[in-house]
């Protein structure tokens, strides 16, 4: 149909480019979108609570000790969970994706699992698990040992602690980055070196290890970032411990009377921190061609492990002990036991539990009404905008793309609770008085879901070289048909991958969510944080257990639409 | 350096070891003009019009399940009126009802919170909407209630310390606060926020006045387990996650401990925290009839029992009776209670708290 008309209309008017009104109009959402909460965040940084302009906030910031021993650990702790998560993340990622090791989906569904659960219900399971006195684990360890009453093998409340259960949640992500980038890497450069005469271990120095490395350093960087703005682990793990990190410090200045300046003033650090980083990144990763899914394409190469192949399951079901079988079976424990630090037994079985969930707390249905309806929406329209941010960014179709893959990517950089002031402070006054709605909460999860929703995509479009769409455009195609039989084809997966990922990102998101909801616009994440701060634990866990039932059930269904070849594979995360 | 707000009468009164019970408790509910409006009965018309408007918003900081019961009953005694319960600390309540009247949000009906100093600020806002149900009027005595009847006390617990007896023996347990500086309790001790409850706010500042800084300053060097809420304290006690807690509600306690589990309140020789959580009801309220049938029913006989045979809390109802096996609160030393100087005060705890306890 396209080519009729343009068979039909003047040639002059044929250059024109319909879709470009529709992508200006995108970039100026997303301008809105972080913008305005951005500007609100440093004009109070510059403020003092009586109005006008000041750098005291920032004096005292850095000058005083409940200011800075915050920012040292923070930063301390996201380097060493980056470095943790890479250690443990990468030969695992390759062990998937390139060797004959079995169960290798399982071993990937797994790591899926750990992606998926929330940080602070892994938290809060490994507050059961690894309490000094109460956790199981230590509970087993004095049992089997005999050691004296407050001896304990693990205190999850320390630092150690903490960091451990970050990476638990957080290596998913260099892993995902890694056993992507291998799956991907064709294998014909490995078959050439080995034609060559090079030895596997040649191969792998100077072929498979130098491709998969952007993977491994975005990972990285990935994890510190995430290690630095979150907010639940270190609010359920390092407030008992008696420190704070910078989140927990934001958070703890909004208590009454809230000092907006001086939380908006300890976020930019933050900010400008990671955009250093993501210039580091750039320096690094932008020199090498990222395309690896061209018109030719090989299978990637396997390498087989010998003898070897059980010890590595081994190694990796080990690994996935920490985030998911153990604090999954702690969970349950805690559902069905009278006492949380008890395992269940005849005496202590209990349906209560789950009684008092669904039968006994109002709060309930209506957090699971908004927490649904504000997935989904969250997920099918940042799905959307960061299918078209991409598609701009990496074809650098308008001017200042630049820009857009900025904004786009900057929200990485805002601590949810952060976000969620500036939010608060631009939508409670009119034009746009959204605060008391759902609306406040979808503009906060949206805008925190789009940069993994962009780098996924845009590692999507990236992995397609433009000669597909060239070849269409040359052959006579409009944009938007091109897009439509070439490119959009190739990128479903990872559409329908980007809308899960956005979907149980947005199911767990707290930070945000704890400074915007109202009594009418609860979600799941909020509730369970508030039963933590009063030690339900039982509630909790059954909470929790049905969050990750949704959340798989999500994921299995869109593991199940086929779609063109084959079922999306969760590779994709 | 003692604050000159408080005579030294007051203090001597607080750490007497004379038995305070409650007929002087309270700054809180004295007020220069009397003017309490005339009480209002439970009317069939009040009940239609509730019923109307279907349901009730109550934000209160009592522990959830305590507060589902309340709700639960109160939606037995009338049918067609729910009551959606939004529970969170108290100092975390009134943080939230402050960031939703400022952005002219009116999504609660009725209050509950355990720090009284939280009804001052919002009776001289101007928010609250006078109302005086039957029983408050009849039974409660003037020094429970707000002369101008914008609200009364809901409730009365205490902040107590308590241990776990299967780690602890009785003859070794804590007998006062200063027991819980022996360095024998390093690591062992746990206590809740008072930047998060508002019993342990109340707590903290009677402890600071009587005690001084310097109690706190100690405990801060015990290597303290430093949870948010007052209720967590006895159900980590309870989990056996801590030996000995140094606040926290009785209430709780008193909860764990009659369904079996291995925890023991302890009444410190010092006294014991007086913790008075008054109930109100707003003048924006969404649901003006039901946050008034909901107001009455909360301070009628049957949830005021209700409260404290489930509960563990205390009633200043005189129809009420205590539970046997819990010792009577009139038997108990408590300190004295000043809502009027927590809310002067409230500010300066808190930082000069979060200085010792890092958090």
């Amino acid at each position: 149909m396209t080519i009729a008309i343009s068979e039909q209309v003047p040639r002059t008017v044929h250059g024109f480019d319909y879709t470009r009104v529709v992508l200006y109009g995108f970039a100026l959402a997303l301008v809105l979108l972080i913008v305005l909460p951005m500007s609100w965040l440093v004009y109070y940084a510059f403020s003092s609570p009586s109005g006008g302009i000041t750098l005291s906030n920032f004096t005292r910031l850095f000058s005083e000790s409940t200011f800075i021993d915050p920012l040292i650990t923070t930063f301390v702790l996201a380097t060493s969970t980056s470095v943790i998560c890479c250690i443990v993340a990468a030969p695992m990622g390759w062990l998937v994706a390139r060797t004959d090791m079995p169960l290798r989906r399982t071993t990937r569904l797994m790591v899926t699992a750990s992606f998926v659960t929330p940080p602070f219900l892994g938290a809060i399971a490994w507050e059961l698990l690894a309490a000094p006195n109460s956790g199981l684990i230590n509970q087993a360890y004095r049992v089997l040992t005999g050691a004296p009453a407050d001896d304990h093998l693990f205190n999850i409340y320390s630092f150690a602690g903490l960091t451990f259960v970050i990476a638990c949640y957080t290596f998913p992500y260099v892993f995902v980055l890694v056993a992507n980038a291998l799956d991907r890497t064709p294998g014909d450069l490995e078959d050439a070196s080995s034609i060559l005469g090079g030895s596997a271990w040649d191969t792998a120095r100077r072929v498979t290890i130098p491709l998969a490395m952007p993977a491994v350093l975005a990972g990285a960087l990935v994890a510190f970032l995430q290690a630095m703005t979150l907010f639940g682990s270190p609010a359920i793990l390092a407030l008992p411990a008696g420190f704070h990190t910078m989140t927990t410090k934001i958070w703890s200045l909004f208590q009454y009377p809230p000092k907006p300046e001086l939380a908006a003033a300890a976020a930019l650090p933050l900010l400008i921190l990671t955009v250093l980083l993501l210039r580091a990144e750039h320096m690094i990763l932008g020199r090498r061609g990222y395309a690896v899914l061209g018109g030719k394409n090989s299978d990637p190469r396997i390498v087989p492990l010998g003898v070897l192949r059980w010890p590595a399951v081994l190694l990796c079901f080990g690994i996935l002990l920490c985030p998911v079988f153990l604090p999954y079976g702690a969970l349950f424990n805690a559902a069905f036991s009278r006492i949380a630090s008890q395992v269940i037994s005849i005496n202590n079985f209990t349906f209560h539990n789950i009684y008092f969930v669904f039968f006994e707390l109002s709060a309930t249905k209506l957090a699971f009404y908004n927490t649904f309806v504000l997935g989904i929406a969250t997920a099918t329209l940042g799905t959307i905008l960061a299918l078209v941010i991409s598609y701009l960014t990496t074809r650098q179709a308008v001017a200042g793309h630049r820009v857009l893959g900025f904004l786009a990517t900057a929200p990485v950089a805002i601590p949810g609770i952060v976000l969620g002031v500036g939010l608060f402070l631009s939508y409670t006054r009119p034009p746009f008085v959204l605060y008391g709605t759902l609306w406040i909460l979808l503009l906060a999860f949206l805008t925190l879901s789009l940069p993994a929703a962009y780098q996924q995509m845009q590692s999507a479009f990236r992995s397609i070289h433009p000669e597909l769409e060239d070849a269409s455009r040359i052959l006579g195609a409009t944009r938007l048909r091109a897009l439509r039989e070439i490119t959009a084809p190739l990128l479903r997966t990872s559409v329908i991958a980007t809308w899960c990922f956005v979907f149980v990102g947005t199911i767990r998101e707290l930070s945000a969510a704890i400074m915007l909801f109202t009594s009418e616009t609860k979600v799941i994440s909020v509730l369970i944080f508030d039963l933590n701060e009063s030690g339900d634990l039982a509630a909790i866990s059954v909470l929790g257990i049905i969050m990750l039932i949704i959340t798989f059930g999500i994921v299995a269904l869109a593991n199940r639409l086929r779609i063109g070849g084959g079922p999306v594979r969760l590779r994709n995360y | 350096m003692r604050r000159s707000k408080f005579s030294r009468r007051d203090i001597l009164k607080g750490s007497s070891a004379l038995t305070l019970g409650l007929s002087s408790t309270s700054v809180l509910f004295t007020s220069v003009l009397a003017a309490a409006p005339p009480a209002e009965a439970v009317t069939p018309a009040l009940i239609e019009a509730a019923k109307k408007e279907g349901k009730v918003v109550y934000y209160t900081s009592v522990d959830l399940p305590l507060a589902e019961k309340i709700a639960k009953s109160f939606e037995a005694k009338y049918p067609g009126i729910a009551v959606r319960v939004e529970r969170t600390g108290a100092e975390r309540v009134f943080q939230r009802i402050g960031q939703e009247y400022s952005s002219k949000i009116y999504a609660v009906d009725a209050v509950n919170s355990s720090d009284a100093a939280h009804f001052i600020v919002w009776k001289r806002d101007g928010i609250l909407q006078p109302y005086v149900p039957e029983d408050v009027a009849k039974h409660y005595a003037a020094d429970h209630k707000d002369a101008d009847g914008m609200f009364a006390a809901f409730r009365v617990g205490l902040s107590i310390i308590a241990y776990n007896t299967k780690l602890v023996k009785a003859e070794e347990a804590p007998k006062s606060h200063a027991d819980l500086l022996d360095p024998k309790w390093i690591g062992k001790l746990i206590k809740a926020h008072p930047g998060y409850s508002g019993t342990i706010m109340t707590a903290t500042y009677q402890l600071s006045r009587d005690l001084g800084w310097e109690y706190f300053e100690k405990l801060a060097q015990q290597g303290v387990m430093q949870v948010q809420s007052a209720s967590d304290p006895p159900k980590k006690l309870a989990l056996g996650e801590r030996a000995v807690q140094a606040d926290g509600n009785e209430y709780n306690v008193f909860q764990i401990k009659e369904s079996g589990g291995p925890v023991e309140p302890v009444y410190a020789a010092e006294g014991t925290p007086l913790v008075i959580g008054p109930n109100g009801i707003f003048k924006n309220a969404p649901n003006p009839n039901a946050a008034r049938l909901f107001q009455a029913f909360c301070f009628s006989p049957d949830c005021q029992q209700l409260i404290v045979d489930v509960g563990g809390q205390r009633s200043l109802h005189p129809q009420v009776k205590e539970k046997a096996g819990r010792k009577p609160l009139n038997d108990i030393k408590t300190l004295k209670d000043d809502a009027a100087a927590v809310e002067k005060m409230g500010e300066e705890i808190r930082a000069h708290y979060s200085k010792l306890f890092k958090v």
